[in-house]
C-alpha cells in the first residue's frame, strides 16, 4: 500500500502535470454575504460594496469586477470615491481608513490597497475624540475631511494620510461665530455629515447629529452661516445650484433650506413630515434631484409612520404627484441616484435608483412610466430561496440555449428595457470558450438556469415545478395588489423570499440532457418530474405514477412527510419546459439520485428505500429494487433523512456563527469597560477549556456492518452501454450504487425506436458487487476500450464526441467515499484500487470526470478525476491507473456547507457556496479559466480648475 | 536390533550422533550424521519406519538443553534439534490424535519433571482430565505485536484481526497533547489518544491496547498533524486489517528485545514465544492480506456462457428461470469449491463467489470464514 505514497518521479509526467493543471479561485458570483456599505463614483462609473467581513468589491459594466479584502476582516462602514480619481477611501468599524487605488499592470486593472491609517488624538483623550463620523473628501483631491464623535473635523492629506493639525476645525471655532443663547457646546458633539459646496470648493457644510448646521468657509476658517434645526440630524443634501440644500432627521421630517448671502442665520423654507401627523421613523438619506419640467424628484430612505409600517425598508420616491414607496424585501443598506454628471448640465435629471439591500441589489429605471425595476446582469440573489442543489452543464449547444434564453425573455417582461446604467470600465476577458449553464435547485420548488460561461452569473430562466401541485399558498396570490389610494403607497421590489410555503418542494436533484431538452427534477417528498422544452404556453395534464419502492417488504410504516397533493385536471404551464409525468416514490422519502438517459427515453431514481426505472415514452414504471436492509427502522420510518439532519445542523452552526459574530460586535461596541470584557472572555475560554478536560470528544472506532443504518440510501445511478453479461455482446444496463457500498447492475433490453411503443423496456438484475469495506459507493463510472469514460446519452449521436471503443474490454470504476476501484467486465474482477481514506484519512465528497486540455500542446487532452474530500482539498487522480496526480486545498474543512454545494465542470472547473448567496468559481485546469480581466481608464477631465460637479453620493455618509 | 547402531553411536565419532526415540512405552535408538541430518522428511520416515508404525500420523518433539519439549515439524526446526543435541537428542512421539499440546512449550525447566512424567507415564497422564487445544496453525489469530525488531521498546506496534469475528473493534479515540523531545526541549504537542474500551470487544480482549495509550501509527501511517476525524475515518477504513502503533500509557510491559523475537502470538504482553509460531503467523497474515479486501460479487446471469450469445435479450428474460436452476446446483457445490479456493488465495488475487440472490446472507457469512 505504500507504493501509493510514493511520489512518482517521472519528469515528463511532472512536467505534463505542470501543463494540465494549475489551481485558482477565479471569481465570485452571485451577491456579497452580509453587505455593509455603498460607493458609487460618477466619474468612472463603477459602484462599490463593502463587507461585513471586510471585503470590498468594484462592480461596473458587465464583466467589469474588482475585489480586495481588507486584512483585518473588520467591518466596512463607508465607501467614499475620491473625485475624478481611480481612488477610493474605505472606513472600517475598528476606526481605520484605508485607501485602495486601481492601477494597470500587464494590460489589466487591480485593485489594491495603498495606504492605511487610524486617526490619534492627543493622548490622553476619550477614543471618542478620535472617532470618525463622517468622511468627505475635497474635490482638490488632496485632502479628506473626517468629521468625529467629538465634533472635531479632522484635515487629513492625501495619500500620505498625513493630519495638517492647523487646520484642523474644533467645535470652539464654531461656536464663536454663533450667537450664544442660541448654541451650547453640546450643540457640536458628533458630525453626523460633511458636505462640499455644489459650486464653491472652498466651502463645507457641517452637520451636527443634535440639529446645527454651519457652512464653513475654509479660506477664511470661519462659518459664514448657521442654521439651527430643532430635531435630530440624519443627513444634508446639497441641490445642484448651491442655493438651496435638504437636511433630514430623526422625526421623520427633511427641512429646506435657503443659502444666500445676506442672511447669515436664514430660516428654513419648508419643513415637512411626508408620511406624518403619526409619529415616524427617520429619514436617513435623501436626495433633492431637479428637473427640466421643474418637478423636482425626493427620494429618501425610511420615513415611515413608525406604529404602522414601522418594519418597513423603504425607499421613497417623489416626482410631482407620483409617489411611491419601493418596499424591500430586506433592510436598506445604502442607496445612490444615477444623474446627469455633466457638470455643464442644468438639471440632474436623474436616470436610475440604486439601492443595496441587505439581500439584494434593486435598481429603479426612473426614466420610464411606472419606474419599472432593471435587471441586473450581476450581483444575483442566488439565495432568494435556499439553494438545495445545483447541476453543471457544459457545453450547451446553441439551439437549446436560444430557446431557454427565449423562454427566460418572456418571464422578464415586467423588466424595464433601460440598458444597464453602471457601465464603467471595459471588459477586455477573451470571450468564455462555451455556453455553460448553471442550474440550481431552490427550497421553493424552482430551478433557476444561469447563463454560467462569463464572470457574470446571470439569471436566463426560472422553472417554477410548483403548479403541478396544491399547495396551501395560492400561486397566483399577488403581493403587489394595493390599489391606488392605499396609503403609504408601498410597492413591493426584489426577489429574495427566503420563506419556503411547503418545504417538501425543494429540488434535490436535477439532471439536464442539453442535446434533447428534456429535464428531470426530483424533490424532497419523493417526486420525480420529467419535462420538455416547449416554446409556447400549453395547458396539458401530467401523467402520474406511483413507485412503491417497499413493494416486497411488510410491516413497515412511513412516519415522515406525506406526498404533495397533485392538481387533477390540465394545468396551464408557461413557454420553457413543462412537465409531462410525475413519478411518485413511494414512500415520499427525499431523492437522492437521479439518472436520465434521453436516448433510451428512461429515467432512474432513488432514495433510501430503493431505486426504480421510469420509462418516460411509454409511461410505464419498467422495475423497482428495493435495498432496505431489514433492521433499518430509521430509514423506514423516515423524516430524519442524513440530508435533513445535516441541514438542520448547518443550520444551527450558521446561526451559531451568525451568534458569535453578534456577540464580537457588541463587545467591539462597549468600548469603555474592555477591561472587564476581556476578563469575561478569559473566564469564558477558562470554562470553555475545563469542560473541554472533563469531558472530550472522542469518536468510536467501529467497522461499517451490514445492519448499520441507511445502508440502502441510494447514492448514484448510472445509466451505460456496456459489456455486463459476456465479453461479445453489449446491451443498455443501469448501475446503482448504495450507502452500504453495493453496486447493484441491471440488464435492460429498450426496443429499437421504430418498436419503442410496441414493446416494453425490461430489466433484469445482472449483478450485484458487495464492497468489503462497506463505505458509501458515490460514483459508478464504466471506461471503455481506450479506458475513456462512456460518452452521454446522444453525444455520439450528435457528432460531439467519438464513439466508445466498444472492441477493448471495458472497466468499471466504483468510487466510494473511501476507495476508488476499477474491476474488469464482464467477469467482475478487482484490478486496481486507491485506498485514500487509509492512506489520508479523508473521505470523498465530490467526484466527476473531467477534461483537462494542455495548455503547451493544443492536441493533447486527458481525461481524469476530479475529487472532492471531506477536508475540503481537491485531488486529481488519474484514469484509468489511479495515480494520484495533484492536490489543492481549496474550502476550509469546517465549512460543511462550502463542500457539500460543490459542483464540478467537465472541463476542470468547479462552483462552491462562500455564504448562502454566493458561489465561488474555481479552475483546475490551465487552459479553461474564466476570470475578471477588464481596465478601468480615467475619463478625460474636462478643465482642472473649475466648478467640480460634485455628485452627492461621493459624499453622503452611510446611515442605518 | 539396535546392537551394532549402539555401537556405532558409541564410538562417538565425530560426525555422528545418538538419538533416543520414544513412542508409547517404546524406545528406540539409532544414530544420525551430525552433518547430514537430511530433511525433516525423510527423518520423519525413518521415525516411523524404526517405531514400525508407518501408516500412523505422529507428532515429533524433542527435549532442547534447557529441557523444554519442542516441535520438530520441518527442516528448520530439525536441523536446530540436530545442532544443539549434546549428547543426545531425545525424541518424542505422539500419536496426532492424542496428542498432548500443552506438554509443548517454555518454561518447561520448571516443570520438566511433569513433563516428562506426563510423556513418559501416560497412565499418570490420564488422572488429570487436561484441555486439548489444537496447535497455533489451527488457531484464528485476533491479535498480535508486530515489527518488535524494528520499533523502539517504548513503542508497540499491535494488529487487531477484525474479520471473521462478531466481536465489535471496540475502542473510542480523542484528542490530547504529549510531550515530545525536540530541539528546542520538551513540547507539548497534540496526540490522539485511546479514551475508552468497551467492555468484551476485541481491542479489550487482547491487553494490547489500554486506554491512554497514544496512537502514533495507523496501518504504517503517522497520525500526527492529522484530525481525530481523520484518524478515525483510516482507522474505520482499515477496520478489517487494523495495525495501530501506539506508545503505552503503561511502559511497563514492553516487550523486551530477545535477539531471536521477531515476532509474538501475543496472548499478553509477558510471554514470548519462540519456536516456529512467527513463521506460521506470518505464512497466515500473508493470505489475509491479500483477502482482506475481498468484495462479494454476485452474478445473478449464471456463467457467461449460459446466455445464448446471438439471442435477443428478450429471449434470456425467459430462460431465467433456467438459469436459477443452474443456480442451485452451484451453490450446492459452492462450500467445497471455495475451500479449493483457500488454498491457493495467497495466489489469486480476486475471489468471485457465484450464488443466487437469496443465498446472500448465508453466502456472507460463509465467506468470512473461507477467507481465513
Amino acid at each position: 500500500m505504500r507504493r501509493f505514497l510514493r511520489p512518482g518521479h517521472d519528469p515528463v509526467r511532472e512536467r505534463l502535470k505542470r501543463d494540465l493543471f494549475q489551481f485558482n479561485k477565479t471569481v465570485e458570483h452571485g451577491f456579497p454575504h452580509q453587505p455593509s456599505a455603498l460607493g458609487y463614483s460618477p466619474f468612472l462609473r463603477l459602484m462599490a460594496i463593502g463587507t461585513r467581513s471586510g471585503a470590498i468589491k468594484l462592480y461596473g459594466a458587465p464583466g467589469v469586477e474588482f475585489m480586495g479584502l481588507h486584512e483585518e476582516n473588520n467591518t466596512v462602514m463607508q465607501i467614499h470615491f475620491i473625485p475624478d480619481q481611480c481612488q477610493l477611501v474605505t472606513l472600517l468599524d475598528d476606526n481605520s481608513l484605508h485607501l485602495w487605488s486601481l492601477k494597470q499592470h500587464g494590460g489589466a486593472s487591480e485593485l489594491l490597497e495603498e495606504h492605511r491609517f487610524t486617526l490619534k488624538g492627543p493622548p490622553g483623550s476619550p477614543p471618542s475624540a478620535t472617532q470618525v463620523t463622517a468622511v468627505l473628501p475635497h474635490s482638490s483631491r488632496e485632502v479628506l475631511y473626517l468629521g468625529t464623535e467629538s465634533g472635531n473635523i479632522f484635515v487629513v492629506e492625501l495619500p500620505s494620510f498625513r493630519v495638517l493639525e492647523d487646520r484642523t476645525i474644533t467645535p470652539e471655532a464654531v461656536l464663536q461665530r454663533i450667537p450664544e443663547d442660541n448654541c451650547n457646546r453640546r450643540s457640536c458633539e458628533l458630525v453626523e455629515a460633511l458636505q462640499e459646496h455644489p459650486k464653491n470648493p472652498d466651502q463645507i457644510l457641517i452637520g451636527y447629529s443634535r440639529g446645527l448646521i454651519v457652512l464653513w468657509d475654509l479660506q477664511n476658517n470661519k462659518a459664514t452661516h448657521h442654521f439651527l434645526g430643532s430635531q435630530q440630524l440624519e443627513n444634508l443634501y446639497w441641490q445642484r445650484d448651491g442655493s438651496k440644500f435638504i437636511s433630514c432627521h430623526y422625526d421623520g421630517s427633511y427641512t429646506q433650506w435657503p443659502v444666500s448671502s445676506d442672511n447669515r442665520q436664514p430660516e428654513p423654507l419648508e419643513n415637512t413630515v411626508p408620511y406624518g401627523p403619526f409619529p415616524c421613523k427617520a429619514i436617513s438619506k435623501i436626495y433633492w434631484q431637479t428637473t427640466k419640467n421643474g418637478l423636482p424628484y425626493i427620494i429618501f430612505q425610511g420615513g415611515m409612520p413608525r406604529a404602522s409600517y414601522g418594519d418597513r425598508h423603504s425607499i421613497s420616491v417623489i416626482h410631482g404627484s407620483q409617489q411611491t414607496a419601493f418596499d424591500f424585501t430586506s433592510r436598506v443598506i445604502d442607496f445612490f441616484i444615477i444623474f446627469s454628471s455633466d457638470p455643464a448640465a442644468e438639471f440632474d435629471d436623474p436616470s436610475a435608483l440604486v439601492v443595496l439591500a441587505e439581500e439584494e441589489l434593486v435598481v429603479i429605471d426612473l426614466k420610464s412610466a411606472g419606474w419599472p425595476a432593471v435587471h441586473p446582469p450581476y450581483l444575483a440573489s442566488l439565495h432568494c430561496s435556499a439553494i438545495t442543489c445545483s447541476h453543471h452543464v457544459s457545453n450547451i449547444p446553441l439551439k437549446l440555449w436560444e430557446r431557454i434564453i427565449s423562454a427566460g425573455s418572456k418571464q422578464n417582461i415586467h423588466y424595464s428595457s433601460m440598458p444597464w446604467p453602471i457601465d464603467g470600465g471595459t471588459n477586455i476577458a477573451p470571450d468564455p470558450p462555451q455556453r455553460d449553464l448553471l442550474l440550481t435547485g431552490h427550497e421553493d420548488g424552482t430551478v433557476r438556469f444561469w447563463d454560467a460561461s462569463g464572470v457574470c452569473l446571470h439569471l436566463l430562466y426560472k422553472l417554477s415545478t410548483v403548479r403541478v401541485f396544491l399547495t396551501d399558498a395560492d400561486p397566483n396570490d399577488n403581493m403587489n395588489t394595493l390599489g391606488e389610494d392605499e396609503w403609504p403607497p408601498l410597492r413591493k421590489v426584489g426577489t429574495f423570499d427566503p420563506y419556503s410555503d411547503d418545504p417538501r418542494l425543494g429540488i434535490q436533484k436535477i439532471y439536464l440532457c442539453k442535446y434533447s431538452g428534456y429535464l428531470a427534477v426530483a424533490g424532497t417528498a419523493g417526486q420525480v418530474l420529467v419535462m420538455e422544452l416547449n416554446d409556447e404556453d400549453a395547458e396539458h395534464v401530467v401523467d402520474h405514477a406511483e413507485a412503491d419502492l417497499l413493494q416486497d417488504q411488510e410491516g413497515y410504516r412511513w412516519k415522515g412527510h406525506e406526498k404533495l397533493k397533485t392538481r387533477d385536471g390540465p394545468v396551464r404551464f408557461e413557454a420553457g419546459f413543462q412537465p409531462f409525468v410525475l413519478v411518485q416514490c413511494q414512500p415520499p422519502a427525499v431523492v437522492t439520485s437521479l439518472a436520465l438517459h434521453s436516448e433510451w427515453k428512461l429515467v432512474a431514481f432513488g432514495t433510501s428505500h430503493g431505486f426504480g426505472l421510469f420509462d418516460h415514452q411509454q409511461k410505464r414504471l419498467v422495475f423497482v429494487k428495493c435495498t432496505l436492509h431489514p433492521s433499518d427502522q430509521l430509514a423506514l420510518e423516515g423524516p430524519l433523512s442524513r440530508v435533513k439532519s445535516l441541514k438542520k445542523s448547518l443550520r444551527q452552526s450558521f446561526r451559531r456563527i451568525r451568534r458569535s459574530r453578534v456577540s464580537s460586535r457588541k463587545r467591539r461596541g462597549g468600548g469603555g469597560n474592555a477591561s472587564e470584557v476581556q476578563e469575561a472572555n478569559a473566564k469564558f475560554d477558562q470554562d470553555a477549556l475545563q469542560e473541554m478536560e472533563l469531558a472530550p470528544v472522542q469518536r468510536k472506532i467501529e467497522a461499517r456492518s451490514a445492519e448499520d443504518s441507511f445502508t440502502g440510501f441510494v447514492r448514484t445511478l448510472y445509466f451505460a452501454d456496456t459489456f455486463l453479461r459476456d465479453s461479445s455482446r453489449h446491451c443498455p444496463s443501469l448501475w446503482a450504487g448504495t450507502n452500504g457500498g453495493t453496486v447493484y447492475a441491471f440488464c435492460l433490453r429498450v426496443p429499437p425506436a421504430e418498436r419503442r411503443m410496441d414493446e416494453p423496456v425490461r430489466a433484469e438484475q445482472a449483478k450485484e458487487i458487495q464492497l468489503m469495506h462497506r463505505a458509501p459507493v458515490v460514483g459508478i463510472l464504466v471506461l471503455d476500450g481506450r479506458s475513456t469514460p462512456l460518452p452521454e446519452p446522444l453525444e455520439v449521436a450528435h457528432d460531439l464526441s467519438k464513439s466508445p471503443d466498444m472492441q477493448g474490454s471495458h472497466q468499471l470504476l466504483v468510487v466510494s467515499e473511501e476507495q476508488f476501484k476499477v474491476f474488469t467486465l464482464p467477469k467482475v474482477s478487482s484490478k486496481l484500487k486507491l485506498k485514500l481514506t487509509a492512506l489520508e484519512g479523508c473521505r470523498v465528497r465530490k467526484v466527476t470526470v473531467a477534461n483537462f486540455g494542455s495548455c503547451k500542446a493544443d492536441d493533447y487532452s486527458e481525461n481524469d478525476l476530479a475529487v472532492l474530500t471531506n477536508l475540503g482539498d481537491i485531488q486529481i487522480i488519474s484514469l484509468p491507473f489511479l495515480k494520484l496526480q495533484i492536490r489543492y486545498p481549496c474550502i476550509r474543512k469546517e465549512d460543511v456547507s462550502g463542500i457539500a454545494s460543490c459542483v464540478f465542470t467537465k472541463y476542470g472547473q468547479g462552483f462552491y457556496l462562500i455564504s448562502p448567496s454566493e458561489f465561488e468559481r474555481f479552475s483546475l485546469s490551465t487552459k479553461w479559466l474564466v476570470e475578471p480581466r477588464c481596465i478601468v481608464d480615467m475619463p478625460e477631465v474636462t478643465s482642472n480648475n473649475h466648478v467640480h460637479n460634485k455628485s452627492g453620493t461621493e459624499n453622503a455618509a452611510r446611515k442605518s | 536390533m539396535n546392537r551394532a547402531q549402539r555401537g556405532a553411536a558409541g564410538s562417538r565419532g565425530l560426525g555422528t550422533m545418538e538419538v533416543k526415540s520414544k513412542f508409547g512405552a517404546e524406545f528406540r535408538r539409532f544414530s544420525l550424521e551430525r552433518s547430514k541430518p537430511g530433511k525433516f522428511e525423510e527423518f520423519y520416515g525413518l521415525l516411523q519406519h524404526v517405531h514400525k508404525i508407518p501408516n500412523v500420523d505422529v507428532l515429533v518433539g524433542y527435549t532442547d538443553i534447557h529441557g523444554d519439549l519442542l516441535p520438530i515439524n520441518n527442516d528448520d526446526n530439525y536441523h536446530k534439534a540436530v545442532s544443539t543435541a549434546n549428547p543426545l537428542l531425545r525424541i518424542f512421539i505422539q500419536r496426532k490424535e492424542d496428542a498432548d499440546y500443552s506438554a509443548f512449550g517454555t518454561d518447561t525447566m520448571t516443570r520438566k519433571k511433569n513433563v516428562l512424567s506426563n510423556v513418559l507415564r501416560p497412565d499418570n497422564h490420564k488422572k488429570k482430565p487436561h484441555i486439548v487445544i489444537s496447535m497455533p496453525q489451527d488457531f484464528r489469530p485476533v491479535s498480535s505485536i508486530i515489527d518488535v525488531d524494528i520499533l523502539p521498546e517504548t513503542h508497540r506496534r499491535v494488529r487487531l484481526y477484525k474479520y471473521g469475528t462478531d466481536k465489535p473493534l471496540g475502542f473510542y479515540i480523542r484528542d490530547g497533547s504529549s510531550v515530545r523531545v525536540t530541539p528546542h526541549g520538551l513540547e507539548k504537542v497534540p496526540g490522539i489518544f485511546i479514551s475508552r474500551l468497551v467492555p468484551g470487544g476485541l481491542a479489550q480482549s487482547t491487553g494490547l491496547l489500554a486506554v491512554n495509550d497514544e496512537v502514533l501509527e495507523v496501518n504504517g501511517i503517522e497520525v500526527s498533524g492529522k484530525s481525530l476525524d481523520q484518524v478515525t475515518d483510516m482507522m474505520i477504513a482499515n477496520s478489517r486489517n487494523l495495525i495501530i502503533t501506539v506508545r503505552p500509557a503503561n511502559q511497563r510491559n514492553n516487550v523486551v528485545r530477545n535477539s531471536r523475537t521477531s515476532g509474538s502470538s501475543g496472548q499478553s504482553t509477558e510471554s514470548s514465544l519462540p519456536s516456529s509460531t512467527p513463521n506460521i503467523l506470518g505464512n497466515l497474515l500473508q493470505g489475509e492480506e491479500e483477502s482482506d479486501e475481498e468484495d462479494i460479487i454476485i452474478e445473478d446471469s449464471g456463467e457467461p456462457q449460459q446466455i445464448p450469445k446471438a439471442a435477443p435479450t428478450s429471449e434470456s428474460i425467459e430462460s431465467l428461470s433456467q438459469i436459477e436452476l443452474l443456480h442451485e446446483s452451484t451453490q450446492n457445490g459452492f462450500l467445497p469449491s471455495s475451500e479449493m479456493n483457500l488454498k491457493h488465495s495467497a495466489g489469486s488475487i480476486s475471489m468471485e463467489y457465484e450464488v443466487p440472490e437469496p443465498g446472500r446472507k448465508s453466502l456472507e457469512e460463509d465467506g468470512t470464514i473461507i477467507t481465513l
